[in-house]
């Protein structure tokens, strides 16, 4: 049955290790992101947001476990979600730097919120119609969730942005800041080509257009404006490993606890 | 406690029975076929059940209570062996929850769920329905966080009766 764990049936002409690399970037994005929001559990700006903030998290780290759970059965090699999660080290992980980047202020939180859940919207989107049934089930089951998230992110873009001189420099601020790490999402490799030849993966530069135009259509809305375009930053990107120096203290964090009680059950 | 071993073999019907008694840990008037998470039940000649559930949310932390849950009361009623499996499609819709469970959910004080929405990507600012208060029936509500205390709630206030409320979101 489709979806049904324990039953991965890969289709034809998909390498395992494209598959697995491709599952462990999808994976690692929603871990990350995951852990950096729930960073906020106990210091949001008021009640409620500290609630939504926690159910996002939430949300996110439970998208990692669906996906991360599949690439360890089709890594075939013993490894399930936690062990994935918990025992690689920074230069294993495959999130983009986009997501390890540190929380800043709620501006700048919900900037990255905000360019990532279009980002996530239009990746399930398109990956609800993959060729594998499972990665397409968990594709199709989290559009629900991130299109809900991309609700609560646009809208406190919108009243942020459209909201108090101090609140708009701020997100203005975060928006040009984070704009620089936009160009990565799209950046296609021989892992990306491979999975969109295979039918598995989506095409990143049809999803780059839909981003772009659903981003411009809120910033605009917002009364901010759209951060000048900027290059690819060149050598090996953050899915190939290369990460920034955030990433290695979130995981020491992330890490310490089930790396110093491996196997501990409560 | 556990019943007697039996010599008969499980019948499906008599598994949905054993379904409808057991509660979501969370919202404890609503048993786990109303809420429409379990998908199958399957018996094999041998008499071995395999019951397939759809979690609600991907980052649901009661979905392993209620596996565990599932498993135990069939366990319970003398049934063995149980499997409980994990399907994602189709995704889960609080359209799938009965009239009759909406009605419970009411009474519970928590807003039944509207319809599901399943339109466009970009969903900003929306005019939502409003949300009919639990208590005093008004319209007169207002959603205060669209994310509540667990992952399928979200916080309302009532303008009528003044006070706050939890409605089941629509997904």
């Amino acid at each position: 049955m489709s979806g049904v764990k324990g039953s991965v049936t890969p289709p034809p002409a998909v390498p395992p290790n494209v598959l697995f690399e491709a599952l462990l970037r999808l994976g690692d994005d929603r871990l990350v992101l995951g852990h950096r929001v729930s960073q906020w559990c106990g210091h949001g700006p008021i009640l409620e947001e500290d609630i939504a903030l926690a159910n996002i998290a939430l949300d996110l780290v439970g998208q990692a476990t669906m996906l991360l759970h599949l690439a360890g059965e089709v890594e075939g090699a013993g490894r399930d979600e936690d062990a994935l999660a918990y025992f690689r080290d920074e230069i294993h992980f495959r999130n983009c730097l986009l997501v390890e980047q540190p929380n800043g202020d709620f501006g700048v939180t919900i900037v990255r919120q905000f360019l990532f859940d279009v980002y996530s919207v239009v990746m399930f989107d398109a990956l609800a119609r993959s060729a594998h049934p499972e990665l397409a089930a968990i594709a199709a089951k989290a559009l629900k969730e991130v299109k809900y998230h991309l609700r609560h992110s646009g809208d406190w873009l919108l009243k942020l942005g459209d909201g108090t001189i101090e609140s708009h420099d701020r997100v203005q601020r975060a928006l040009n800041t984070l704009w620089r790490f936009t160009p990565e999402l799209f950046a296609a490799d021989d892992i990306d080509r491979a999975a969109l030849a295979a039918g598995i993966g989506p095409d990143l530069s049809a999803m780059q257009a839909q981003w772009i135009s659903i981003v411009r259509d809120v910033v605009e809305r917002a009364t901010l404006a759209m951060p000048p375009d900027v290059p690819l930053r060149a050598g090996r990107t953050a899915r190939q490993g290369a990460h920034s120096e955030h990433l290695g203290h979130m995981l020491a964090e992330m890490q310490i606890v089930a790396r110093s009680h491996p196997g501990a059950q409560w | 406690m556990v019943a007697p071993p039996r010599t008969a073999l499980p019948t499906r019907d008599e598994v949905w029975a054993i379904l409808d008694t057991v509660m979501d840990p969370e919202v404890p008037v609503l048993s786990v076929r109303d809420l429409g998470i379990v998908r199958a039940v399957d018996i094999d000649a041998a008499g071995a059940v395999t019951v397939t559930v759809t979690p609600t949310y991907s980052g649901c932390p009661a979905i392993l209570v209620i596996e565990q849950d599932i498993a135990d009361a069939i366990v319970a009623a003398g049934i063995t062996p149980v499997q409980v499996k994990t399907t994602f499609s189709p995704p889960w819709t609080t359209d799938w929850i009965t009239p009759d469970a909406r009605a419970r959910l009411k009474a519970y004080g928590i807003a039944p769920p509207g319809r599901a929405e399943s339109g466009g990507l970009v969903q900003l600012m929306r005019a939502r329905p409003a949300v009919q208060c639990p208590y005093c029936d008004s319209f007169e509500t207002e959603v205060r966080s669209e994310f509540g205390t667990t992952a399928c709630k979200s916080l309302c206030w009532c303008r009528s009766c003044r006070q706050p409320f939890e409605e089941f979101k629509a997904i």
